[in-house]
């Protein structure tokens, strides 16, 4: 079963060639590496091309395939995986990090803010993403909960292919242990996002 | 405990008129922005070059003729063999015709808070000069169709870091980065008025951007690496949004938060 859907998934992309191809070719011609953003990242893996490819709706039974592929990029730590959340919060504050301006070798945030509410003394969020205010307090902070969350973190299109949240471990962005903080902010019961 | 959750629901309660008043706060800080907009000293300063060393550039309504020039574009110039929006265009007058070397033209594309740079008071100035004029880039030379394709499957084709596309980030009606809110800008009516006032003066920046720095931009922000000044990729991303605001008077040079 599995393998007709892989063939399927190759004949799609085989079929999308043309377009896609096309584009990747513009963007190692017009782009150019600059500081820690080198030209790498601007060629397509399979997942963003198979997105970009179906509008953002790919067929689910490759999607359910591709996502527990991306599964198996997630490096769990052992143990509890509720860290800091005080740090928490200054990691999702910060936009900073994996720019072409940004210092390579300096922690980035995890822009976190940007798409989601989380702690309520933070008035300014943004809504691309859902809102996170009591995430733990709705949820518990099981070691399952806390999988999830951290898996999520580091790998959003294990959950869901082409989810627009950047996989923010898998990429090289956040540490371990900044998400393990991100956890503690979503699931420490004493985090502002809980109160 | 009961108190607790009283100021709970009370919260609870208040938030949507919280978020009506910060909403409307944040609208009366543009008006008040616009108001005071330093724009104008961009485009005085913009016409001085100009007058002094482009009257012989072409814009695509002949040679030093200003006047409507920027809503035309971008568009397809024969002696290029190319399309081209505004920023291109000066860039090819300098070079061509002026016989500056690239590296001379192209050594401070985008300016600080210090000192703007050419392209930046020229774009004021030409960008101006189209003001009620409605924006009609090129549309029918085989050249600007492709652009036109090309910009279009840029702004939905997922790369980088961080998987973004344009659409990421400005593909579903009422989104907000932070309290910025996102227009969906494959959209005409969102287009529209994003398009009528670039290029404009940043108030956070503290100076006059152009397209071709907000494209740059957006891509610095997408984690990918960076567009090149000109580029076809830019140019064609340029049309696609311009086409999509097609018909919009210009109103611009306008000023963004």
């Amino acid at each position: 079963m599995r393998a007709f859907w892989l063939f399927m998934l190759f004949a799609s992309v085989a079929w999308a060639e043309s377009g896609s191809q096309k584009t990747q070719n513009v963007l190692q011609r017009d782009f150019q590496a600059r500081g820690q953003a080198t030209m790498d990242r601007a060629a397509q893996d399979g997942l963003q091309r198979l997105c970009t490819e179906s509008g953002d709706k790919p067929p689910a039974e490759i999607a359910k395939v591709l996502e527990a592929d991306q599964m198996k990029t997630i490096a769990f730590p052992a143990g509890s995986l509720i860290g800091d959340w005080r740090r928490g919060e200054r990691i999702a504050q910060s936009g900073a990090g994996a720019t072409w301006s940004d210092r390579a070798g300096v922690p980035a945030g995890g822009s976190c803010y940007n798409c989601h509410q989380l702690s309520p003394r933070e008035a300014s969020y943004g809504t691309l993403g859902p809102s996170l205010l009591g995430f733990g307090k709705l949820r518990g902070a099981s070691p399952e909960m806390q999988r999830y969350a951290y898996g999520k973190i580091y790998n959003a299109k294990a959950y869901n292919l082409c989810s627009q949240m950047p996989r923010l471990g898998h990429s090289g962005t956040l540490t371990s242990e900044q998400i393990r903080d991100l956890v503690g902010l979503l699931l420490d019961p004493a985090s502002p996002v809980n109160q | 405990m009961v108190a607790r959750a009283f100021a709970l629901l009370l919260a609870i309660a208040a938030a949507p008129a919280l978020a009506q008043d910060a909403k409307k706060e944040i609208q009366r800080y543009q008006r008040m922005i616009a108001e005071g907009s330093p724009a104008e000293l961009y485009e005085l300063e913009g016409e001085a070059l100009w007058k002094k060393s482009f009257e012989q550039c072409d814009l695509g309504q002949g040679a030093g003729v200003v006047k409507g020039a920027y809503a035309r574009l971008p568009r397809y110039f024969k002696d290029a063999d190319r399309v081209m929006d505004l920023e291109t265009r000066l860039l090819h007058c300098m070079t061509v015709q002026q016989g500056r070397t690239s590296q001379d033209a192209t050594r401070r594309l985008f300016g600080n808070d210090d000192r703007a740079s050419e392209m930046e008071v020229l774009s004021a100035y030409v960008a101006g000069q189209s003001r009620g004029v409605r924006l009609a880039p090129g549309a029918s030379h085989p050249k600007e169709k492709e652009a036109y394709e090309l910009g279009r499957a840029l702004f939905f084709h997922r790369a980088g870091a961080w998987d973004f596309s344009c659409a990421s980030c400005h593909g579903e009606a009422d989104k907000r980065i932070r309290m910025q809110d996102l227009p969906v800008l494959s959209k005409p009516q969102f287009a529209r008025p994003v398009m009528a006032t670039w290029p404009a003066y940043r108030v956070s920046n503290s100076q006059f951007k152009t397209m071709q720095w907000r494209i740059n931009d957006c891509y610095r922000q997408m984690r990918m690496p960076e567009p090149k000044f000109a580029s076809e990729a830019t140019v064609a991303l340029n049309l696609f949004l311009t086409s999509t605001a097609r018909g919009e008077p210009y109103r611009g040079p306008g000023t963004k938060r």
